[in-house]
């Protein structure tokens, strides 16, 4: 007698495990499923190996398809044989690096400017590292770091005066970016408390102030820097151009930051202030040694995400013809030796904000994942 | 107790506030006096009489209004807000459908579908939008030029110069066509309102969404026809270097708003997504289990209950869109900025004039779309009794 006949053998059950269950489950659930998978794996295909190959496997970087090395666009293996070459030429990066890096700046000076980035690296590992010992101490360096930072770059003090208009590329990008955040931060704090002011003259000032701000574009207070400023002044006070920027990039971001700052606010219970006014606390030391403290920790993430738009922002000084990475980069496709290569350098200036910007947004992720599991508020 | 001056709370505030006014009486006493005396001195008139002095210069794209070098300043204005208010608002539209498609899409349960929405959304959130729009311009001038441009039918070119396609060329029996579509909108609006009461009362459902569909395109359509076709196409002809008739769009133009529905798209989408998550399993499951169909859940339970987390961030997108429209000023689209904040300011030298006149127009349209926003959010939020 046959015993598979009197058995239903059944199939032995589809994996759910392993590298052939996660594909079923997470790419062929379904027929429709699979649709959507192979029309995105034909979208990638169509992508990917054409990226590829432009930007790295028939790119130009130093020499090009004759081996010659590249001194300017007709070297370039696109330019020169444009029927079988189609690579980029990031020569023109490379050549220009330098100016990419530093703008103008004098290259016997160019330490300080390399100096500046180092201790950038150092004033931000505190912000970054949770347990490093001595962190209380090391934040004063991060403190007054701007204040360095502006020393070295700028001189005085001994060194030789570097003028803010021989800097630029990168480096004008951080500057802004740096003190700008650095500066728009108390000042957003200040507008925070000052529009939740019980004072009403107060209050309506920084309420005014924000929601003006809030309501134009960054272009126009560049321009009100720019052409309205020097109005302003008294005649002889001549502001420098780098400065009325920063001026008009704090004061825009400085409104963001206080909106934000005053959700953290909003988010203290009442007893907090409570409990801090009845051990006699006065209003500064309620808010610096109880208020602030967990305001600012809760809206941390908020705030690197509004310093991401601020530091994407200072792109915006190209309108008003300052060189920062971008400006840089315009500048090299105006000149007639490399003009035409457009996409290799708006490419490379996007993929440096992309990591700068990338990074800090991870930063703030995980800041929000910390914070979600790691304090208690307080609420109860 | 004896009561000093500054210990007392309600004086101490008095006093503050007072010198807050004071020294802001002050400021700007120091300001208009300085202003006043820096445009004497740089013989800089004042006041807005030169908004009716002619503009002298052209401006490359007017779609709206008829403009020519001999207009006025006021109407350089004009054409600048009617740009302005055309890209974001196209721009707006176009954002809020991307956006909800991505941010749907990054829910998906396909990894390389949900993988590659977040590629692109990282991407495009990461990136400066100035430097998007000028990648975008720079790619779309490398175009092939006017005489080599591809075509689409013999209708549509493209060239580096812009997409150029049909103009639609107006008769005079049209009026009554448009007063039908705006007819047969009404008569939809009255139907979903009677379809939704019978429901309520009767729980009878009506197939709304086909009716008022067929109802919209058919009536129009229909009086058109009856009209004897009151409208033609003119078409774009290659003459000599450049088209003659048709219209076109401006390659400053497309590249604002792809860069500004790309960028502001990928915002959105995060918006969406994290209204969606907001909705909890529960009432996904309590809609399965009440026997719904699954888009039914989707549009009526999901949506409604998302809209509440989304529409508040996304009139914040929206006004940022607006905001970011003038950032054109990096490519020539000829906006409000770039005109009459840029080209009218530089001529007249009344910097003081027309950036005022800029922010508050900025200020009204942020306004008014927050005003707008506001109602609509109103009318979605949860109606406590």
């Amino acid at each position: 007698m046959n015993l598979e006949n009197q058995f239903n053998t059944r199939k032995p059950p589809v994996a759910t495990t392993g590298l052939i269950g996660w594909l079923r489950i997470n790419l062929f659930s379904s027929w429709f499923n699979t649709a959507v998978t192979l029309l995105v794996l034909y979208f990638l295909y169509q992508i990917i190996p054409w990226f590829l190959d432009w930007s790295i496997l028939s790119a130009d970087f130093t020499h090009n398809y004759k081996g010659e090395k590249i001194i300017d666009r007709t070297f370039c293996s696109r330019v020169a044989n444009p029927e079988e070459y189609h690579g980029a030429c990031w020569s023109i990066i490379i050549v220009r690096f330098y100016q990419f890096i530093y703008g103008f700046y004098p290259v016997d000076q160019v330490w300080r400017a390399n100096l500046t980035y180092f201790l950038l690296a150092v004033a931000l590992i505190p912000l970054l590292v949770e347990n490093l010992p001595y962190r209380r101490h090391l934040i004063k360096f991060t403190i007054v770091f701007p204040i360095i930072a502006f020393v070295l770059l700028y001189g005085g003090f001994g060194f030789e005066i570097v003028p803010t208009n021989k800097w630029g590329g990168l480096l004008v990008t951080l500057v802004l970016g740096v003190f700008g955040i650095a500066l728009a931060f108390p000042l957003g704090i200040i507008l925070a408390l000052g529009r939740r002011s019980k004072l009403p003259v107060i209050s309506m000032v920084c309420t005014l102030f924000i929601e003006f701000i809030r309501g134009v574009p960054l272009i126009t207070l560049l321009f009100f820097g720019m052409v309205m400023l020097p109005l302003f002044l008294p005649e002889g006070i001549n502001m420098d151009g780098l400065v009325r920027v920063l001026v008009a990039v704090t004061l825009f971001q400085a409104a963001y930051m206080a909106e934000v700052i005053r959700g953290g606010l909003q988010a203290i219970p009442q007893g907090q202030f409570e409990a801090a006014q009845s051990v006699g606390l006065s209003y500064w030391q309620m808010n610096r040694k109880i208020i602030l403290p967990q305001a600012i920790r809760i809206t941390i993430p908020s705030i690197v995400n509004t310093s991401i738009g601020l530091f994407k922002d200072t792109t915006l000084v190209i309108i008003i013809g300052l060189l920062d990475l971008l400006g840089i980069g315009r500048g090299a496709l105006s000149d007639a030796t490399w003009m035409g290569l457009s996409n290799e350098v708006y490419v490379f200036v996007a993929i440096v904000f992309f990591i700068f910007t990338f990074s800090m947004s991870r930063y703030s992720l995980y800041l929000e994942k910390k914070l979600k599991t790691g304090i208690n508020m307080g609420a109860d | 107790m004896q009561k000093n001056f500054f210990s007392d709370e309600k004086s101490r505030g008095i006093l503050y506030q007072t010198l807050v006014i004071g020294f802001f009486a002050l400021a700007i006493w120091f300001i208009v006096n300085t202003t006043a005396y820096n445009l004497e001195k740089r013989n800089i008139a004042t006041g807005f009489g030169f908004l009716n002095n002619p503009a002298g210069f052209d401006i490359s794209f007017s779609p709206f209004l008829d403009y020519k070098s001999t207009d006025t300043h006021t109407k350089v204005y004009f054409v600048g807000v009617l740009n302005t208010l055309l890209v974001s608002f196209t721009g707006c539209i176009a954002a809020t459908i991307l956006g909800f498609i991505v941010g749907i899409i990054r829910l998906s349960n396909n990894w390389l579908l949900s993988r590659t929405a977040y590629v692109y959304v990282e991407f495009c959130r990461n990136v400066p939008l100035i430097l998007q729009i000028i990648l975008w311009y720079a790619i779309l001038i490398q175009l092939p030029r006017i005489k080599q441009a591809p075509q689409i039918w013999e209708t549509f070119y493209i060239s580096n110069r812009g997409l150029y396609g049909p103009r639609p060329i107006y008769e005079d029996g049209f009026f009554i066509v448009t007063i039908f579509i705006i007819i047969s909108f009404l008569i939809a609006f009255f139907i979903r309102r009677w379809a939704k009461k019978r429901q309520d009362t009767t729980g009878k459902q009506f197939p709304t969404f086909t009716t008022n569909l067929g109802i919209i395109i058919l009536l129009p359509l229909l009086v058109f026809f009856i009209m004897g076709t009151p409208m033609t196409l003119e078409y774009p002809i290659l003459k000599g270097f450049n088209f003659k008739g048709g219209m076109v769009i401006r390659p400053e133009f497309i590249a604002m708003f792809l860069s500004l529905t790309i960028y502001t798209g990928a915002f959105i989408s995060e918006t969406v997504r994290s209204g969606i998550l907001s909705v909890t399993k529960g009432q996904r499951e309590a809609s399965g289990a009440l026997g719904l169909k699954q888009n039914w859940i989707m549009r009526l339970i999901i949506i409604p209950q998302a809209l509440r987390v989304i529409v508040p961030p996304l009139t914040s997108q929206y006004l940022n869109l607006t905001k970011n429209s003038s950032l054109g000023i990096a490519v020539g689209y000829a906006d409000l900025v770039h005109g009459f904040g840029g080209i009218s300011l530089n001529q007249t030298g009344q910097a003081i004039e027309c950036m005022a006149i800029t922010m508050a127009t900025y200020l009204l349209i942020s306004l008014t779309i927050s005003f707008f926003m506001n109602i609509y959010n109103r009318s979605i939020q949860f109606k406590e009794k």
